[in-house]
């Protein structure tokens, strides 16, 4: 066993990573919070959706060598992000044809 | 990929401050055209971070599906639904801004808590470097096939969806008449059927 695992001499560590997973999740999730456009709150989460690929890779890479079970998920989690665009994309079309607008704040239709 | 620690470290370095610097424009800046090349830089230092994780597959297909998809899809959409509109001023978006950031400075410091503090079963397996490729194949074939499967027929769903949510309502026959009409592709102006009455 590696007696210390943080010694940059054995090249990137794991947990660089996983901060910066982190890092781009927080900031995904505030500009999810925090954006008055309708596109940009889809930016927001596709920036959370690749903050959570990294983790798979960063685990697949050092933990699952072997069997890079983390590269499938990641695909597939890929996948369902070009869906999930696709279809956000539509509806957020559809919502400004009837609205005329993409101000968050203004979909409120089914709010009290 | 073999490649020097010192060299694996400043690409490291340059791709993280390129991604963090990224999404912060893509959350931050005022105009959203810059936030959507923003996102796209974004999705290519992600790529360079699978490159330097040795999974040379999963980089080509980030590269191919959220560069080439899914980015032109969002500047796509920018195009259609660009109008220029003053957003109104809402009471409290300051303190809105600042509990969230709050409550993301939180989540952040948790899972910086777990990543430090979790055993990771450090150094695990040896990578399969190149054999990545043929690995993956493997699995979508073998155990994963059921969900690869799948995969194909929600894309065929979203794409259906997407173009069942999005067509305009071009009509080729007059539904009154029930006579050709010629309108080709040009959109009727129609009025917004909810357009919110209360607030101007």
């Amino acid at each position: 066993m590696d007696p210390a695992p943080f010694q940059l001499s054995n090249g990137v560590p794991l947990q660089a990573y996983l901060v910066l997973a982190a890092l781009l999740f927080c900031t995904g999730v505030w500009g999810l919070i925090n954006s008055r456009n309708a596109v940009r709150v889809l930016m927001s989460i596709e920036l959370m959706l690749n903050a959570v690929n990294i983790n798979l890779m960063a685990f697949s890479s050092y933990l699952d060598g072997q069997l890079i079970r983390g590269q499938v998920f990641a695909i597939f989690v890929i996948t369902v992000a070009a869906a999930e665009a696709a279809v956000g994309l539509a509806i957020l079309l559809s919502l400004y044809r009837n609205r005329d607008t993409v101000d968050m704040e203004r979909f409120n239709l089914l709010r009290w | 990929m073999t490649i020097a620690i010192t060299t694996q470290l400043i690409c490291f370095v340059a791709l993280a401050a390129a991604l963090v610097l990224g999404a912060l424009g893509v959350v931050l800046l005022p105009n959203i055209v810059y936030s959507a090349f923003l996102l796209g830089g974004v999705f290519l230092s992600v790529a360079g971070l699978y490159l330097l994780l040795n999974a040379s597959f999963v980089a080509a297909a980030q590269v191919l599906v959220y560069v080439g998809a899914v980015n032109v899809l969002i500047l796509f959409a920018i195009m259609l639904v660009n109008k220029r509109e003053d957003l109104s001023a809402i009471p409290g978006l300051g303190v809105r801004r600042l509990l969230s950031g709050l409550v993301c400075g939180g989540l952040f410091a948790l899972l910086l808590r777990v990543a430090f503090t979790t055993p990771w079963a450090l150094p695990g397996p040896l990578p399969v470097g190149e054999e990545a490729t043929i690995r993956i194949g493997e699995h979508l074939f073998s155990d994963y096939l059921l969900p690869f499967e799948l995969a194909s027929v929600l894309l065929l769903m979203a794409m259906i969806g997407a173009i069942v949510l999005a067509r305009r309502d071009v009509l080729s026959c007059d539904i009154g008449t029930g006579e050709a009409v010629d309108q080709g592709l040009i959109e009727k102006a129609r009025t917004p059927l909810l357009l919110d009455r209360s607030t101007p």
